[in-house]
């Protein structure tokens, strides 16, 4: 694995930068009650449930009474046991799903038209590629379907696979890279457009261990630098703790948000000696008494079995 | 699959039994003095195969002609009705039972009937034989493969905010193209079989299949098994030509 030799500033507008600066100065409160529903907020859920019909005609409550709101450039991580409805809430961003009640929107607009519009990048924890495309072809599907000139696209996907570090691999098909170097691939596909959104489902699921911490790395320096929002479902908590600004914690049957945890590691990039400092362990601890339900909150009834 | 392609290290022993398989054939006429109505030698097939190279060469060109059109018509048909059925949940419903009578039905035995249908001076009757032979596994197959599809690259399309056709275009067709062809390997020397048997049945004259009856029933059995070799070999260019596409096709889709 090497680290990102070459460092291309991203394409964002550089009000963003001093907008999402301004947000990340200010304290964070616990349950961020923000009201408003504009564009400064990159994604806004509002008392949102979702209830999936199996064939037999029985329901399961995925998601109830979810609140939460995402500000642009704010990185947060959805955690919490499998089945807790995490990935779904995800999904219902993303319009993959659509919510059973509740409202979401993102920046402003509906998920759907969000998706339409191209709102948001995303990543999943199968690294989806497209196997008969190069790297480079699949990293300019986003580009090629939204019909941008072949000299736009080239110049962007070689930005993009220097990036990721990845910049001798353009003209590889998937199944010859690493399960790490695909991942990296699909995440520089989440990228292409420069979305102030990115949705990430375990993106890091399948990677062992020191790739994964690797990988963590290069998305912080990543999400550094493009300054976009990110809301990132994983099951790893010291993932979470490390990437994110507030770790959503969730709890099962019916999928809950149990608690909002704030993670302050200080306001510059997080690198890897930050899996050192005592904040950080005080953050892992502090998700951990939540998902564990050792520390009860008393928002929510503990399962005890 | 691989050895017909391969390096003449692969190609060699087949070769060689093939070559050792016609010696004890030619032995075994000669020493136990076989009739040709019976079997006869190689050596009379390949002499009469050469001497009527000709007259093969043109009833080969016949019934070629009727099953490359036979393949692609069931081809385009097959690939058409796949397409819909994946889209439409009811026509695969509907269809399922269609096809799988058409996969019981002796599709050659239609000929007779087809004659009637068309005229019998025509060859209609025997390119649409050919098509209906091709159409069942070119339909299964490539139906199958439709059905392949990821959920992850589904998502991503939807996500991509990719139409339907874009979606068909980047990601289902290459998805069902490995099936496809399948299909289409299976089917190549289909059309040849189908071509050559719907002849036995009647039609105009020309034709492999014509020739055959027509040398056997005159007694000249080695002429006979000579246009058998003329159709063995037209089979099997049908079906290296198939397979050749496959290969220039699928080239880099190594992921399979």
């Amino acid at each position: 694995m090497t680290a990102i030799e070459n460092r291309v500033p991203a394409a964002q507008a550089s009000d963003t930068r001093n907008q999402t600066g301004e947000t990340m100065t200010q304290p964070l409160t616990g349950e961020r009650e923000s009201q408003s529903t504009g564009g400064s907020d990159a994604v806004v859920v509002r008392d949102v449930g979702k209830i999936f019909t199996t064939k037999k005609g029985a329901t399961v409550t995925a998601l109830e009474n979810i609140d939460l709101t995402v500000a642009a450039g704010e990185f947060v991580s959805l955690i919490g046991p499998s089945g807790c409805g995490k990935s779904t809430l995800m999904r219902l961003i993303a319009d993959l799903d659509t919510p059973t009640s509740g409202t979401l929107t993102v920046f402003g607009k509906t998920a759907k038209q969000a998706r339409l519009d191209q709102e948001y990048g995303i990543a999943f924890q199968q690294a989806g590629l497209l196997p008969w495309r190069t790297v480079r072809a699949n990293i300019e599907l986003p580009l090629e379907l939204h019909g941008f000139s072949k000299a736009a696209r080239t110049a962007r996907s070689r930005e993009l696979l220097l990036l990721v570090g990845l910049g001798d691999f353009a003209d590889n098909y998937p199944d010859q890279l690493s399960g790490g170097m695909q991942q990296r691939v699909a995440i520089a596909r989440s990228l292409a457009e420069s979305p102030n959104l990115l949705l990430m489902d375990e993106p890091f699921g399948a990677l062992d261990e020191m790739t994964r911490e690797h990988m963590q790395a290069e998305l912080a320096h990543i999400c550094a630098e493009t300054q976009a929002a990110v809301v990132f479902v994983t099951h790893s908590i010291p993932e979470a703790v490390f990437l994110a600004d507030r770790v959503v914690v969730m709890s099962p049957r019916p999928g809950r948000i149990q608690a909002v945890v704030d993670v302050k590691l200080g306001a510059g990039e997080r690198t890897d000696d930050l899996r050192e400092d005592d904040q950080f362990f005080a953050s892992v601890s502090e998700v951990r008494e939540h998902l564990h339900g050792t520390h009860a909150t008393g928002v929510r009834g503990v399962e005890n079995r | 699959m691989r050895a017909a392609f391969g390096a003449s290290k692969g190609l060699l022993p087949p070769i060689l039994l093939g070559v050792f398989s016609l010696a004890i054939w030619q032995a075994a006429v000669v020493w136990f003095n076989i009739k040709p109505f019976i079997v006869p030698s190689p050596l009379s097939i390949g002499a009469q195969f050469s001497e009527n190279f000709a007259t093969v060469w043109s009833n080969s060109m016949v019934t070629g002609l009727n099953s490359l059109l036979g393949l692609l018509l069931g081809l385009v048909i097959g690939v058409c009705l796949a397409l819909i059925a994946a889209m439409v949940r009811a026509i695969d419903e509907l269809s399922a039972a269609v096809v799988a009578a058409a996969m019981v039905i002796p599709i050659v035995a239609l000929a007779p009937v087809l004659y009637g249908m068309f005229s019998a001076a025509e060859q209609t009757a025997r390119i649409l034989v050919a098509a209906l032979a091709v159409f069942v596994p070119v339909y299964v197959n490539t139906l199958k493969g439709l059905r392949q599809v990821k959920p992850v690259h589904r998502d991503l399309m939807r996500a991509l905010a990719a139409g339907t056709w874009e979606t068909t275009r980047i990601v289902t067709l290459p998805t069902a193209l490995p099936f496809l062809f399948t299909g289409l390997r299976i089917a190549s020397s289909l059309a040849v079989i189908a071509a050559v048997i719907a002849e036995y049945f009647g039609g105009p004259i020309g034709g492999l299949g014509k020739a055959i009856t027509t040398a056997a029933s005159q007694s000249n059995y080695p002429l006979a098994w000579a246009y058998v070799l003329g159709s063995i070999i037209l089979g099997l260019l049908f079906y290296l030509a198939s397979m050749g596409l496959e290969k220039l096709v699928l080239k880099g889709n190594s992921s399979r």
